[in-house]
């Protein structure tokens, strides 16, 4: 395996020249065996996020004072991450997960929780069993947020009665058909129906000295119920059964083994790296690390630039590519290099926590290389070029992508009239388009 | 506002329009008096019921007293369309166009899918078939237009970043956004242009996007600012691609076919509130389109569309759930409008749809379709290959017979 190329598709991008010396296999590993070497500086939790939120509605404040300086020290501390990892392939995984349970800030007011959501209920399942992370999700505020469920009332509950307010199913939905067994599964809108019933009483106890995840059982509406033939019992025990069987169904196995590999290898994953991806899930119950590692193991792998760079990938790596970054972000500071990232990934199409709808970004080539989607990289990269000041262009090219770095790009940039126009010429060709 | 003048790009872009110009004059017929057709994709279903709200209808109270607006003339209320349904007053512009015969809203429309997911119908919605296409039904209808392809920019023009599956096929089309205020100069772009000359992706791409760019700036030279909102912000986003497109769509040798998009549709919650900020959007961008079109408008339709309606009842949060039927509007000069259209199938409980849902009673793509051939001349023969599945249905008399 060309090791360039297995760092382009599997991390961020190449840093600095800073190859690593062990073979790309054992590279990939060591990243997940170890802990997870992230350290997340300047941010509390999920707890920390819902007092802000709670005072700033107590006390009517305008402006988001509260919440803004948490979200930007999360912004802050999370991207300089992203651009000095030395686990890329662990955070890629990460950022993975994160967008296969996308909580976005178009809705649900979840800007105070959205980063703590990542670090708490994402990464520390990275390289653990689907379920785990699926229950993690599925009880954090920001996703109980996000997809309505904290509101959602059983309309035989005693709430419900008293109050006249019933089912919101719009995280039952959306776990059914995007985090877990997806359409293929066949569920009936009266699978959906009793899912959100099951669900119901999944909350927030706003109230609470730390504020966070709480079954309301008055919400919760009476009765078992069955989802997709299950029959699962009243009570948060029922939610906690159903999501269970609905993070260990061979359904969920393979629309998860589709992403990966859609995701890693190719925008139109082939059948057999499928099976190859779900045969790993069945047998290790669902090991996402030993599915990862597996992705490594499959024919096309080591190909160079399978895939289309989304404007986040393309934004950090360019980035990395020119060593920016290092010392830690000031979250007020908008010039320092996480909030530069932060900028382009809006600039570029894709920004972050932001996604459209629950589905999350698209992983494919066609929803990024508009005519206008180029220009906007080729215009960005060129901008960020005029801050490098000195280093050899054909170095940084070299090192960013190793021998898929094209004759007639070496060629262009030895022509180019200046540092900024050679590095423009670099980010510019196909070659760095791709992973 | 956003886009800028671009002198610097004009030198190479000018080259290029100029010989497709002068391609597209030597050719017969096609000009400055085409229709122009205009698709705004709501994506996330917006609620059918609350923008286009039946008051008339007896059972509606019952269904989602929480949701209602005061009835017509009580402050706050709908905007009356005719006295059975009102407008939600956030979209006062689009009254303004119904009370010149200009607006058409059809009600009860649905896709041929059923779908309750917004991802599969956006799919359905855009591509038009019966199955998951990688190519859309507004490509394959401007592939079939005659002279498609002499326009400098393409017939059809994407505002934004990509281009939605709506646009994408085999006919040409161009992308708009507006550019950042600084970029390389126009030989460095020859250069990247030709690095990625032989690349399948990111080759096509980057010619295309230069050509548009030199040529939409071309276009843009002088062209007076996005229209403000009454209280002085700075236009939204909407807005400002909205007055883009008009001004692309009105110049000689502009694009004739545009799509835009527009979200915050999803109210599974709060619906009430929620509403407001897409509707006003949705109404400005409406409003910027007709003044940047000027004596265009009158060869114009919009067609604003969403992938499904929102279920009757309220839901337990405020808000309603993913349904099945809304509403579609069609706005524009050449709207046989100042009505509502489509049929209405009624609210009670045994009228709705799986007891959930509005009714459908009309065919969305026969809309689309009767749009399609009555406006934009699209061969009726060809209308089954635009909507593959279909034989070609239409609904007539949407177009006014000038």
């Amino acid at each position: 395996m060309q090791l360039s190329s297995v760092v382009n598709r599997f991390g961020w991008g190449e840093r600095g020249g800073e190859l690593p010396r062990e073979a790309s296999r054992d590279w990939l590993a060591g990243q997940l065996q170890g802990p997870d070497a992230a350290r997340f500086t300047g941010v509390g939790d999920t707890a920390d996020g819902l007092i802000a939120l709670r005072t700033q509605r107590q006390e009517k404040m305008q402006g988001d004072p509260l919440v803004k300086p948490i979200f930007l020290a999360e912004v802050a501390t999370q991207l300089d991450t992203l651009l000095l990892t030395e686990q890329p392939f662990r955070e890629r995984l990460a950022w993975f997960w994160f967008n296969h349970f996308t909580v976005s800030l178009r809705q649900g007011g979840t800007r105070g929780v959205v980063g703590a959501y990542m670090r708490e209920a994402i990464r520390p399942h990275v390289t653990g069993r689907f379920v785990d992370m699926l229950l993690a999700v599925m009880r954090h505020p920001a996703m109980l947020m996000y997809l309505d469920n904290a509101s959602s009332i059983g309309p035989d509950s005693p709430v419900g009665r008293k109050s006249h307010k019933g089912l919101n199913e719009n995280l039952a939905r959306e776990c059914l058909e995007l985090h877990t067994v997806s359409p293929a599964a066949g569920y009936s809108q009266a699978d959906v129906t009793a899912f959100a019933a099951v669900l119901t009483g999944w909350g927030i106890d706003m109230r609470a000295d730390r504020p966070g995840f709480a079954f309301r059982d008055k919400a919760h509406e009476p009765g078992a119920k069955t989802v997709m033939g299950q029959v699962f019992p009243e009570g948060e025990e029922g939610g906690v059964q159903a999501l269970h069987f609905l993070g260990t169904h061979p359904a969920t196995y393979r629309h998860i083994a589709t992403q990966l590999v859609g995701h890693f290898i190719s925008d139109t994953p082939a059948p057999r790296d499928v099976a190859r991806i779900v045969a790993v899930l069945q047998a290790s119950g669902g090991d996402l690390g030993a599915a990862a590692l597996a992705l490594a193991d499959l024919p096309d792998a080591a190909r160079p630039g399978g895939k289309f760079r989304s404007p986040m990938d393309y934004a950090t790596a360019v980035m990395r590519a020119l060593s920016l970054g290092g010392a830690p972000s000031r979250p007020d500071d908008p010039h320092a290099p996480a909030h530069i990232l932060f900028a382009a990934f809006a600039g570029l199409g894709q920004p972050l926590w932001t996604a459209p709808l629950p589905n999350g970004w698209s992983d494919r080539a066609a929803d990024w290389s508009a005519p206008a989607d180029l220009l906007a990289r080729t215009d960005w990269a060129w901008r960020m070029a005029a801050h490098v000041r000195a280093g050899d262009p054909l170095e940084i090219a070299h090192a960013a992508l190793g021998p898929a770095l094209r004759q007639p790009t070496v060629l262009a940039m030895r022509q180019a009239g200046s540092r900024q126009d050679a590095l423009a010429l670099l980010f510019s060709s196909p070659e760095f388009q791709r992973r | 506002m956003m886009i800028r003048r671009r002198s610097a790009l004009l030198g190479l872009a000018a080259s290029w329009t100029c010989g497709r110009s002068s391609l597209a004059l030597a050719g017969s017929g096609g000009g400055p008096d085409d229709p122009r057709f205009v698709v705004i994709i709501l994506r996330g279903a917006l609620d059918g019921l609350a923008a286009v709200t039946p008051y008339g209808d007896p059972d509606i109270v019952a269904h989602r007293q929480g949701l209602l607006l005061p009835q017509p003339g009580q402050e706050g209320g709908l905007l009356d369309l005719g006295g059975f349904y009102g407008l939600h007053p956030a979209l006062a512009g689009m009254h303004e166009l119904y009370g010149a015969g200009q607006m058409l809203p059809i009600h009860a429309v649905a896709g041929h899918y059923r779908s309750r997911s917004h991802f599969e119908a956006q799919d359905y919605l855009e591509s038009g078939a019966d199955q998951r296409l990688d190519n859309g039904w507004l490509n394959r209808a401007v592939a079939a237009l005659p002279g498609q392809g002499r326009r400098p920019d393409g017939y059809g023009l994407a505002m934004g970043l990509s281009v939605p599956l709506l646009l994408r096929g085999s006919a040409h089309i161009g992308t708009y956004a507006p550019a950042a205020s600084q970029h390389p100069d126009p030989a460095l772009y020859q250069q990247i242009a030709s690095l990625n000359a032989a690349d399948p992706l990111t080759g096509p791409a980057f010619r295309d996007g230069l050509k548009a760019r030199g040529f939409s700036d071309s276009l843009m030279e002088g062209a007076p600012a996005a229209s403000r909102p009454a209280d002085g912000h700075k236009p939204d986003p909407f807005s400002v691609l909205s007055t883009a497109a008009g001004q692309m769509l009105a110049a000689p040798q502009g694009p004739r076919v545009a799509a835009l998009e527009i979200g915050g549709w999803d109210t599974h919650a709060g619906q009430v509130g929620r509403l407001k900020g897409p509707l006003g959007q949705l109404d400005r961008g409406v409003q910027a389109l007709r003044e940047a079109l000027g004596a265009e408008w009158r060869r114009t339709i919009v067609l604003a569309m969403t992938e499904f309606g929102r279920t009757v009842r309220m839901n337990g949060t405020g808000g309603t759930d993913h349904g099945t039927a809304t509403v579609a509007f069609l706005l524009g000069g050449a709207v046989a409008g100042g009505r509502v259209g489509g049929t209405w199938p009624g609210l009670r409980s045994d009228q709705l749809f799986e007891n959930r849902d509005l009714a459908p009673t009309t065919d969305l793509r026969a809309v689309a379709a009767g749009v399609l051939r009555d406006h934009l001349g699209v061969p009726h023969g060809a209308l089954a290959r635009v909507f593959p599945g279909t034989t070609g249905e239409t609904v007539r008399g949407l177009v006014r017979v000038a």
